[in-house]
């Protein structure tokens, strides 16, 4: 019987090949995870800041009060002009002399291509890769936010940093649009060498406040 | 179902192949710097994990358990895409694939694509069957750039361009990239920022965007992407409209796996704690990202692959490209003499596998393109044991071609791509296909193709390590 639905067919005809592939006699297998799930480095917020900075991004320590201080001062440093953020951008991280426009309504392409830069916060960052992962939650907003502008500020809370990959997995919903960063946009296709800057932000800049 | 795309029509078997390769003495000290370079940047990335042989075996597990039950991980991974407002396709091979794609894009009314990087789509010539359609794709990672701009072909599956250094890069940007200023340099930072401002323009006005996937989580359906450029993102991002095609062996059970992965990938390929940019996404969200998804579900000869059971451990291959980067052979081939979109160690067992096809000369002659000296298997984050494959596939190429081998002159060309036949005679004694088939201490017999040897002499069978050590202080 032939089914006259191409989709229908391909399925089942791949289904079925992989069942025959794979013959009456599943292997059991069984998954050794004995591998470390935390590994113990002391101060893990140390660890992100050295970390990250490894790929040449500009990493701060700050105590939370004088968040709102830093931004402005790293904003003015980069003398930039408009800068993006995130719908629900805490009203205190919005430094002055600085234009904001907040994604909300949502802006256009030209809008977040015209910016000098964006500012957010994150959901979770892995000190021991010196990573920030964004999950589209609270001070982050959707993914082309962070990836148009050429300047990304990021604001980690110290109770946000975890050690390794698996710890902060397991922190993460997986059905929220995630993004990890990793440093600045990079590229190893040039002769396998790193070098910063290509499409996404070239500058990376993160204020780790505890 | 055996694949169809994979190699490049006309391509010489190996031995002829590579003899342009070892002729080039620019390609070969391009790839020597770049392979030699990303070695030990590898080992000591891997070296910061002290569980890392802990991290391979779960990761070669899982992906084994993934296999030993393709079919449930499939369906459940259809499902929860489903679920979450995505589309999903299946397709047998190459042509039906790429029918899927250019009609999705047609329904899209767009006349170009932006791509991301991708080894499926390169398998089924996505590109070329896009432009009989009538469709434009735009490569925007920058090795894929170069290589479309220099109309030439891929030698690598990580870094298509490797074969290509920063002055010839910057030659082909001047002439092929109405952007590129006269004055542009070879400064692989100017390199990069051209590369930049040519492909800016597309991708914030793209329609739609087609790309691979690294991982997809059966659990909950969501599709993972690893990237250094920030490509990717504006890719899976800006677009209303994403198509993936995803390789059937790509799916993973449940979204902890990742853990291993996430921790295996960058540092065996471009050998960073992390790659700049992972970006995971489930169906569709609603005011973050493309309105439509859609999932091609890949066979073009997995299921081939699938049902050899030594050889099917191919399919837990992460194309992280180690192998690659600590290949002997690759090093002075280069990977356009395997012929194949999918060149070195894992092509030669993959690309014969996928055609399903051991009786032409030129996937026949892939197993051969080996001096079996286990590096690759010693680096594999997925501990594949190309060796071992490699083997088998040799009697199955027997097998298929009547009894007839072309063994005799594969090993000759393989002797003289390893420039010095005494070196590489001793490398052959000392290596890996010893350790894998010694008895009590002593290689007496080997199945072929190493009876062929054994039947000559009865040689010890040396540790491992002594290999490594040998070959460490002998390497090109
Ligand atoms: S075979 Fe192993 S080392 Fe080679 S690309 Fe695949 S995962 Fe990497």
């Amino acid at each position: 019987m032939v089914d006259p639905d191409p989709h229908a067919s391909a399925r089942s005809e791949v289904l079925g090949r992989i069942r025959a592939a794979i013959g009456p006699d599943r292997p059991r297998v069984q998954i050794p995870r004995d591998y470390d799930v935390r590994r113990e480095h002391g101060n893990v917020v140390e660890l992100l800041a050295r970390r990250i900075a490894d790929y040449r991004a500009v990493v701060r320590r700050v105590a939370a009060a004088d968040l709102p201080d830093a931004i402005g001062t790293l904003l003015a440093r980069r003398q930039v002009r408009i800068m993006l953020g995130p719908a629900d951008l805490p009203e205190e991280w919005r430094a002055p002399d600085v234009e904001w426009h907040l994604d909300d309504p949502p802006l256009t392409v030209e809008q977040l291509d015209r910016a000098d830069g964006v500012l957010t916060g994150c959901a979770v960052a892995i000190a021991e890769t010196g990573t920030i992962v964004l999950d589209a939650g609270a001070a982050q907003g959707r993914r082309a936010l962070t990836l148009v502008p050429d300047y990304h500020l990021c604001v980690v809370r110290a109770d946000q940093v975890v050690g390794s990959v698996p710890e902060a997995l397991a922190r993460l919903d997986p059905v929220r649009p995630l993004t990890f960063v990793s440093g600045p946009s990079a590229t190893s296709d040039i002769e396998l060498d790193r070098v910063e800057g290509v499409h996404g932000p070239r500058t990376l800049e993160v204020l780790v406040a505890s | 179902m055996a694949g169809t795309g994979v190699t490049w029509l006309g391509t010489p078997a190996f031995p002829r192949a590579a003899r342009g390769a070892l002729a080039d003495t620019q390609l070969r000290r391009n790839l020597r710097k770049a392979t030699h370079t990303i070695r030990d940047k590898r080992a000591a990335a891997v070296a910061e994990l002290a569980d890392w042989e802990r991290l391979r075996r779960a990761g070669a597990a899982i992906k084994d358990s993934v296999l030993a039950n393709l079919d449930v991980h499939l369906e459940r991974l259809e499902a929860a895409v489903t679920a979450r407002g995505g589309v999903v396709h299946w397709a047998r091979d190459a042509d039906e694939a790429n029918a899927i794609i250019l009609r999705l894009v047609r329904a899209a009314g767009a006349d170009e694509v932006v791509k991301v990087k991708s080894m499926a789509t390169a398998e089924i010539g996505l590109n070329e069957a896009l432009a009989e359609g009538g469709v434009r794709a735009v490569e925007t990672d920058l090795a894929e750039l170069i290589v479309q701009l220099g109309r030439d072909r891929p030698s690598h599956i990580l870094v298509p361009a490797i074969h290509r250094n920063r002055a010839e890069i910057r030659e082909i940007f001047r002439r092929e990239m109405p952007s590129a200023s006269p004055g542009l340099t070879d400064d692989p930072r100017e390199l990069a920022d051209a590369a930049r401002h040519h492909l800016r323009l597309k991708f914030l006005s793209a329609r739609v965007a087609v790309s691979g996937a690294n991982f997809a989580v059966a659990d909950t359906g969501s599709v993972v992407v690893v990237e250094s450029e920030g490509n990717g993102r504006m890719c899976l991002t800006l677009p209303e409209t994403l198509i993936t095609v995803m390789g059937i062996e790509k799916v993973v059970p449940t979204w902890r796996d990742l853990e291993v992965f996430l921790q295996l990938l960058p540092r065996s390929s471009t050998a960073e704690r992390m790659n700049p940019y992972t970006s995971v996404w489930t169906g569709v969200t609603p005011g973050d990202g493309p309105r439509q998804f859609h999932l091609v579900l890949l066979d073009n000869g997995r299921t081939d692959t699938l049902a050899d059971e030594v050889g099917r451990q191919a399919l837990r291959c992460i194309r992280c490209s180690a192998c690659l980067n600590s290949c002997p052979v690759y090093e002075r081939t280069g990977g356009q003499a395997y012929g194949s979109v999918y060149p070195g160690p894992i092509g030669a067992i993959l690309t014969p596998q996928l055609l399903g096809d051991l009786s032409h000369p030129q996937p026949a002659s892939l197993p051969y393109a080996s001096s079996l000296c286990g590096a690759c298997f010693e680096v594999c984050p997925v501990r594949i044991d190309i060796p071992r494959v490699l083997v088998h596939l040799r009697s199955r190429v027997v097998d298929a071609r009547g009894g007839r081998s072309p063994e005799a002159a594969a090993m000759a060309a393989l002797a003289w791509i390893m420039r010095d036949p005494g070196r590489f005679e001793a490398a052959q004694r000392a290596g890996s296909l010893a350790r894998l088939l010694a008895r009590q201490g002593r290689i007496s017999r080997l199945p072929w193709p190493g009876s062929r040897w054994t039947s000559a002499r009865d040689v010890p069978a040396p540790p491992r390590e002594s290999f490594r050590a040998w070959w460490r202080r002998n390497r090109g």
